[in-house]
């Protein structure tokens, strides 16, 4: 089955030329590179929003810009990096560039949703970028009420538009591949046979099309409010503002497993390819994500301890927020199983994915202790918070991303990146990331509150270390935005299997050819199975 | 304060000290876990790095018992923090009865408390050491949150509701009180100090205030300013309840439903009169929104209460009432029994 021949002439980058090929392709694959275009300049832009809060917060007073700026860009900051960058980042870009290919797929289901869903996001982001560019939204990315109802002054219904809009594109994409995964695997594919990154995007994608309705309906809620004074968040219309708490956190906390589950995906590839072995636990790790994806649903009142919910529903969600860490458990304990008498080999991609292992079992560990009710009161609110969430979604999620993008990257370029710049730049950003964030748990548990544009002397040791961190952990990302546009022209001549690997996608030329597959694959044998691959090779 | 290097925050409650101990074991585990998960990917990675292009590797069979294990310890580990957490939470959410009350409203951007003796104070609070303390909170536009470090509390305190939160300090000092949700423009102005004082000293500043009515003899002036005693009369029965003796007892609706007369309950039936009508009565009362500020509500609920038999209320902070309610109580006033009850 391996056609591997490097010299073939077209692949789906080269059929076709000029803008319009581009603007109007129904190619998965040609969409996940506009996917990885626009987020990574949200990315950028979100960066830059982190490196002036980090330069405000270098001083105790707020001395480089003023208060309402300051909030104005951690706002955006968040929106940003949540609603532009990690939603999409992962299952819009390495999930669509790999779903159809991994499971031996010409396209999805639906190509012209699928493309009708980066136009989404791209609306949704205009819109932002456009409330961003007339004077910014300043509600921080959470809107709570009734100060985005009825007290702040900036655009937040434009902002509200446009995160539901974007909040479309991420369900039609879940809705793509959950029918591509029922429908359209190749033959001998069985569900036990698929990668484990299929089942991570399928578990994604049941929470994006179950959970952004929610999110949906409750931005409306909070523009019906605002802009028609209907009272349905502020008490003094007759509303109820811990509603409004239930309904986001409803959605954004298994938001969070949309963010993190493709990560988790990502890593149990890289772990089984750079340690040449099976991942351990198959049927472990991938009932653990759906496990996630269905706990995750029960357990948003971990975010309203201090809300004035009543006492027992916290205990309930306390207790329901400790069964949904166990499948997370079950995942870094089969990783790091799966290293156990491996043939293991210290490429960039695997580097990424130690450093997922480790940041992310340290955010899960402090996740447990949020879900703790009674620490929870004292850091909820303060720095540990952001800390904790940062190692799940920085440490995590876009180490994963990054470890996915160096993996694949032959694959999507047809060229190879420059190992060792490569290799350098995850050193920085490990060292780098740590350095901004671990000073954040103890600035957080010593009681330095989030959203703070002045604050007192006592913690400005921590947060000079964290910028300090903050500069570093800018380079460590730009070395790579360099390095892989350098790639693209300099790179060495990908072959189809760079890393020896068993998953489809390698079996066909890199890049692809338009239709991905000469011949359509048949799978007879279970994912990762080196043995499998090493007879193919000779045979 | 000192801008000095601190690792721990200051540990100033009886509620710091257990959430510490809870901390430590939390620690410990996440110690445990981390740890070793570092160092077995190290130990790992090290020993079987690839050492040719054409290494095979073999398959860990008998997975079962090891998946049993990681799934099982890590489960109980944890029950352990859920339990413990819970039971902290439990008292953090449960003041002692004999907890003497203070009033917070919070509002952009500045923290107003009221104390029952009538001394008010802005982004401060004084309280006497080794003496349990209940806030009573509510907001008069967003939410916000109430947070002092020191004493690991926080509770949100939202608009037309009240939360509550207690502390009982142990060390004398100045402790920072923070706004914990964000606010708007000037979240991060929204600070101030709790002083903790010696008992002597605190009754000191208590008596040297600025000669205020306490909260209670505000409210009555306030009952009478709004005409309230017209109906709802003490000395006969009147067109509404007689409010002697309502505070903390349940009520009889119309519905049949009982509910308690709770602060929330008074608030409401002030704002929104038709909400809950006592059975008997009818729905006659006019609504004092917009009349009433949250302040003006916090005094009139204090009043109401001193109409009752609370312990708490009987027993203030200080021997001698202000001035101003000894005088009140001589001219006129609803309520003459509780104040004999007040006045010893």
């Amino acid at each position: 089955m391996i056609t591997a021949t490097a010299e073939t002439a077209e692949n789906y980058l080269t059929h076709e030329y000029g803008v319009k090929s581009w603007l109007l392709t129904q190619d998965h694959k040609r969409i996940a590179l506009l996917y990885l275009a626009s987020i990574s300049f949200f990315f950028f832009l979100g960066g830059i929003f982190a490196t002036v809060i980090r330069l405000e917060l270098l001083t105790p007073p707020g001395d480089l810009v003023s208060s309402q700026t300051y909030n104005k860009l951690f706002t955006l900051h968040g929106v940003i990096m949540v609603f532009l960058f990690l939603i999409p980042s992962i299952p819009a870009t390495l999930g669509n560039f790999l779903v159809p290919l991994m499971i031996g797929a010409k396209d999805l289901a639906f190509p012209k949703l699928n493309l009708l869903s980066w136009y989404l996001l791209m609306a949704g982001g205009i819109l932002v970028l456009y409330a961003m560019l007339i004077g910014g939204v300043d509600t921080g990315w959470t809107f709570y009420v009734p100060f985005s109802t009825s007290y702040a002054n900036t655009y937040v219904i434009l902002t509200a538009v446009g995160i539901f809009i974007i909040g479309f594109s991420s369900i039609l994409t879940g809705l793509n591949f959950i029918v591509t995964i029922h429908r359209m695997r190749a033959p001998g594919l069985t569900w036990f046979r698929l990668p484990l990154f299929i089942w991570a995007i399928y578990a994604t994608s049941l929470i994006q099309v179950l959970g952004t309705p929610v999110l949906a309906v409750t931005l409306l809620l909070v523009a019906a409010e605002r802009g028609l004074h209907l009272g349905i968040f502020d008490p003094a219309l007759g509303g109820d503002p811990v509603l409004f708490q239930h309904l986001f956190w409803f959605y954004s906390h298994p938001a969070v497993y949309i963010m993190v589950l493709p990560g988790m995906g990502v890593i149990s590839e890289l772990v089984s390819v750079f340690s040449r072995k099976k991942v351990f636990g198959y049927k472990f790790v991938a009932f653990s994500s759906v496990a996630i994806a269905v706990l995750g649903f029960l357990v948003w009142g971990h975010h309203m301890f201090v809300s004035s919910q009543s006492v027992y529903a916290s205990m309930v969600f306390s207790l329901l927020s400790f069964l949904v860490a166990v499948p997370s458990a079950i995942k870094v304990f089969n990783w790091t199983a799966t290293l156990y008498k491996g043939s293991i080999s210290y490429d960039t991609p695997m580097l990424y994915a130690f450093g997922f292992i480790g940041l992310f079992t340290i955010g899960g560990l402090t996740g447990t202790f949020l879900a703790t009710l009674g620490f929870d009161v004292h850091v909820t609110d303060t720095y540990f918070v952001v800390a904790h969430f940062h190692y799940i979604m920085v440490g995590g999620t876009l180490m994963a991303y990054l470890g996915g993008m160096h993996y694949w990257w032959p694959k999507m370029t047809g060229r190879m990146y420059p190992e060792g710049w490569a290799k350098l730049s995850a050193l920085v950003v490990f060292l780098g990331f740590n350095l901004t964030f671990f000073p954040q748990f103890i600035m957080g548990y010593l009681g330095m509150p989030r959203r703070y544009h002045a604050y007192p002397e006592e913690f400005q040791v921590y947060h000079v270390l964290s910028t300090a961190g903050a500069s570093v952990l800018a380079v460590g990302y730009l070395i790579p935005a360099f390095y892989f546009i350098w790639s693209l022209r300099y790179g060495q001549i990908a072959p189809a299997n760079p890393w020896n690997a068993t998953g489809l996608e390698w079996q066909t030329t890199s890049p692809p050819p338009p239709e991905n597959f000469e011949i359509t694959p048949v799978v007879t044998y279970e994912a990762y199975d080196y043995t499998i691959l090493e007879e193919m090779t000779v045979g | 304060m000192n801008p000095q290097f601190q690792l721990l925050p200051e540990q100033a409650s009886t509620t710091a000290v257990h959430v510490d101990h809870l901390s430590i074991y939390l620690m410990v585990v996440a110690m445990f876990f981390s740890t070793l998960i570092f160092a077995l990917i190290f130990v790992f990675a090290i020993k079987y790095r690839r050492r040719s292009e054409h290494e095979r590797t073999t398959e860990i069979t008998r997975a079962l018992p090891l998946e049993i294990t990681w799934t099982v310890v890590p489960f109980l580990l944890m029950m352990v923090m859920f339990g413990w957490g819970a039971s902290v939470f439990f008292e953090m959410s449960r003041p002692p009865d004999d907890a003497m009350n203070i009033y917070v409203v919070g509002k952009q951007w500045m923290w107003k408390t009221q104390h029952l003796e009538g001394q008010r104070e802005i982004n401060e609070l004084h309280v006497p050491l080794g003496r349990p303390v209940r806030l009573t909170m509510t907001s008069e536009d967003v939410i916000h949150s109430f947070y002092m470090p020191a004493f690991r509390v926080k509770f949100d305190v939202l608009p037309g509701r009240y939360t509550t939160a207690w502390f009982n300090p142990t060390k004398p000092g100045k402790y920072h009180l923070f706004c914990a949700e964000y606010c708007g423009t000037l979240h991060s102005g929204m600070i101030g100090w709790i002083y903790v004082m010696e008992p002597a000293e605190y009754e000191r500043w208590l008596a040297g205030g600025t000669g205020a009515e306490s909260l209670a003899s505000n409210g009555q002036k306030l009952f009478e300013y709004l005409a309230c005693a017209n109906c709802h009369r003490t000395d006969k029965p009147g067109r509404c309840p007689n409010l002697t003796g309502l505070f903390g007892t349940p009520v009889t609706l119309t519905t049949g439903q009982k509910v308690m007369a709770d602060e929330s309950y008074i608030r409401e039936s002030i704002l929104h009169p038709g909400a809950k009508i006592v059975a008997g009565y009818q729905d006659i009362m006019p609504t004092f929104q917009g009349l009433v500020s949250e302040e003006d509500l916090l005094q009139l609920i204090e009043y109401i209460k001193s109409l009752s038999k609370q312990p708490s209320m009987a027993a203030p902070t200080l021997g001698a009432l202000p001035p101003g309610l000894q005088k009140r109580g001589t001219t006129a006033g609803p309520a003459p029994r509780a104040q004999q009850k007040k006045n010893p």
